[in-house]
């Protein structure tokens, strides 16, 4: 497999920081990208503001660093005006949870066939460690200096309450998992969304006591199960531990909104009215 | 895949109100695809669109917010399609930081603002010219911008197609300028036949540059560099960061200002085409009356009947209200003693003509802002108290 | 049965020394350097690709030939 031939190799290395998990996303992504068998010159990447936002630059498609917390409205018009193209954002827990929150909703509604990556490192990094909807209770962040009061999403359940017909969840201390979870994501016809735990060891770390990038990836291991181990967890073990792994799948192509739309074409083309 | 019918319009005459005639307009330009929110008064343009463009196997999507909508169309014209959205103050207002960005990308597409008494959420059911200043300023930073006012139902269609033609050629944003008035008058307007019709396309690089270290934001002699539809094979990044031709971010100040000076350059290098205005200043004429969108109607009728009463007055009427035709009204200012400004507004407009203007010629401003249309008489007295 | 190249350091000066690679490798086949990533012992290397799936910075690689 050669994933560099994805990657616009003059523009790395990449601004992240030393031990970020979002370069192991991409490297995730790169990698079920090889494996989808999908067309690379057909293939646009969209992403909004953020960390997340800059993995787009990276990445040897078409592709689109748009303003904050929109990547997905920008998205819809691209597969819209182009149902062939596969196209794929890249979003952040502040970018995709917070101020693109609507967005995120409501084209999950629509079961639009958009493939939503977001890296949620539980923290505003590139402004500097402000609390993001995914900061934990209780950690701090630069605006939560005495513990984060606000409660966080499930973003799986979100979407998938919402309309999305495809929701999954990894981490970066799994990449194989990550890697496969991705693959299915790009090949599903529908809406799909994959939430992607990574460690901020710079920003979120500095501030929680955990700034070694390996550390956190163990908590991560700690704080995760795979979904089928999850199911025979107790409540309470539920309620702490995150499930991994595929967590909804409905296949059913016809129900997708280009398509659905493609047949309001057909309808009013037969009638010959203009 | 269906086969896409080309809206090809026929010679006719028909009775519509100002939004359809912008979406026929679009039509006939060769738009497919529409994002908006619904809003008073422009959601019949959103209704027109949702029953016309499947007809033509365009797209039409009703999208969650009205940034959305913006952010959609911005995504469809990257696609290679002709993309327009339509609003009121409260949406434009919402809208403003992706059209910077279409600005800042070079997306050509069209915005459609019909105007209603502001600020906040106003009158919605009442004409205005509030936003000509939101319209050239309201996102953040320096940017070039073309926005054009029609004051009839039959110039709703005729520049909605040249606004498409302008976003295209000059891979540049436009603003149609509607208001309240404007926007809901029903007229008889003539619909040309396609083959009277000018439409232009954006330029596109050749196939062959595919693999040629293509640069998306090279600079060309015309300043306009070519766009490639996403899905073509480029593989190139689009930002709203500035950029070097290459489209990847930079940060050095020397790129940022040759940016800037690009994008200024392609719109103020084609002022002859994009400057659309109506003048009927005769030699003898001593005032001038100088207006856009609704106020044009009042202005009209206003000389007229002040000429038949033997006064020495003219008409100077902008289709085009940015850029602003500063050499054009500066030349006006050397023709007539005075300049009087109507606008639905406390007066937005009128600093520009008096800037235009210098001290060759006193400017009076007549401002309406309270939902009301000016009426003729309002020109009339303030005309025969300065002649 | 896959057969593996050993790790490689494909792009040496893209190491942000995380040392994310070597806490992964089962069988301490790599060591960070003062300049970056090093290749401590390669006959330890059972190609499992640990490193090179998680590496955030593209810096290793592991030529897998599934037959």
């Amino acid at each position: 497999m050669d994933i560099y031939k994805y990657l616009r190799k003059e523009k790395l290395p990449h601004i992240w920081c030393p031990g970020c998990g979002h370069g192991t996303i991409l490297n995730s992504f790169v990698r079920a990208f090889d494996k989808s068998g999908l067309n690379q010159d057909k293939t646009v990447v969209i992403s909004g503001i953020g960390c997340s936002g800059r993995a787009t630059g990276y990445l040897n498609f078409d592709s689109l660093h748009t303003t904050h917390g929109r990547a997905i409205a920008f998205a819809t018009g691209v597969k819209m005006a182009n149902p062939e193209l596969n196209v794929i954002v890249m979003t952040g827990d502040g970018d995709g949870a917070a101020i693109g929150g609507n967005h995120l909703i409501h084209a999950a509604r629509r079961n639009i066939d958009l493939t939503v990556i977001l890296f949620n490192n539980q923290i505003y990094g590139m402004t500097g460690g402000q609390f993001s909807p995914m900061t934990p209770e209780g950690a701090n962040a630069t605006t939560a200096p005495y513990g984060n009061i606000d409660r966080n999403f499930d973003l799986c359940q979100l979407t998938k309450a919402a309309g999305a017909t495809f929701t999954a969840r990894g981490a970066t201390f799994n990449p194989r998992q990550l890697t496969n979870i991705i693959k299915k994501a790009l090949l599903h016809k529908g809406f799909s969304f994959v939430e992607s735990f990574t460690q901020c060891p710079v920003r979120y770390g500095k501030l929680n006591q955990t700034a070694d990038p390996v550390d956190m990836l163990k908590l991560q291991k700690q704080k995760t199960a795979d979904i089928k181990k999850w199911l025979q967890f107790s409540d309470e073990e539920k309620e702490i531990i995150y499930p991994l792994g595929v967590l909804n799948e409905e296949i059913n192509p016809e129900n997708e909104y280009t398509f659905r739309y493609q047949k309001i074409i057909e309808k009013t083309l037969e009638k010959g009215v203009l | 895949m269906t086969k896409t019918k080309v809206y090809k319009p026929q010679k006719r005459g028909i009775l519509v109100q100002g939004d359809q005639a912008v979406v026929e307009g679009a039509l006939a330009a060769g738009v497919e695809f529409f994002a908006g929110y619904p809003i008073t008064p422009a959601s019949e343009i959103a209704e027109g669109f949702a029953r016309e463009l499947p007809k033509v196997g365009g797209k039409f999507l009703q999208m969650e917010d009205e940034i959305a909508g913006m952010a959609a169309i911005v995504g469809a014209s990257l696609a290679g399609k002709k993309a327009i959205t339509a609003t009121s103050g409260p949406g434009f207002s919402l809208k403003q930081e992706n059209l910077g960005f279409a600005i800042m990308i070079e997306a050509p597409l069209v915005v459609v603002n019909v105007q209603r008494v502001g600020p906040s959420t106003g009158l919605p059911t009442s004409p205005s010219q509030g936003d000509v200043m939101q319209s050239r300023w309201g996102r953040n930073g320096d940017q070039p911008i073309i926005v054009l006012a029609p004051a009839s139902v039959q110039e709703c269609f005729d520049l909605s197609i040249t606004a498409v033609n302008f976003s295209e050629k000059y891979r540049q944003p436009v603003i149609l300028l509607l208001d309240e008035v404007i926007g809901h008058l029903r007229e008889k307007i003539i619909i040309k036949k396609a083959e009277e019709l000018d439409i232009w396309e954006r330029k596109r690089p050749a196939l062959n540059e595919r693999r040629n270290n293509f640069n998306p934001y090279q600079e060309t002699d015309d300043l306009i560099p070519p766009m490639p539809d996403y899905g073509s094979g480029f593989r190139y990044h689009a930002s709203g960061l500035f950029h070097d031709q290459t489209g990847f971010p930079s940060g050095k100040n020397k790129t940022a200002k040759n940016l800037m000076d690009r994008l200024t350059k392609k719109i103020t290098a084609n002022l002859s085409e994009i400057l659309l205005y109506e003048k009927d200043v005769r030699k003898e004429d001593q005032a001038a009356v100088l207006s856009f969108g609704s106020a044009v109607r009042t202005a009209i009728s206003a000389v007229h009947t002040a000429r038949k009463a033997g006064l020495k007055v003219g008409y100077f009427k902008l289709k085009t209200i940015w850029p602003f035709p500063e050499e054009e009204v500066a030349k006006l200012a050397e023709e007539v003693d005075t300049i009087i400004v109507p606008e639905l507004n406390q007066g937005q407009l009128i600093g520009e003509v008096k800037k235009a203007a210098g001290c060759k010629a006193d400017v009076i401003g007549i401002n309406d802002y309270s939902g009301l249309l000016l009426k003729p008489e309002e020109i009339r007295s303030v005309l025969e108290e300065v002649l | 049965m896959a057969r593996s190249d050993k790790v490689q350091i494909e792009n040496p000066d893209w190491c942000k020394k995380c040392g994310i690679c070597v806490s992964v490798c089962p069988t301490d086949a790599l060591k960070l350097g003062d300049k970056g990533i090093e290749i401590y012992n390669l006959d330890s290397c059972i190609s499992c690709e640990q490193c090179s799936l998680i590496c955030p910075d593209f810096v290793l690689k592991v030529v897998v030939n599934y037959d």
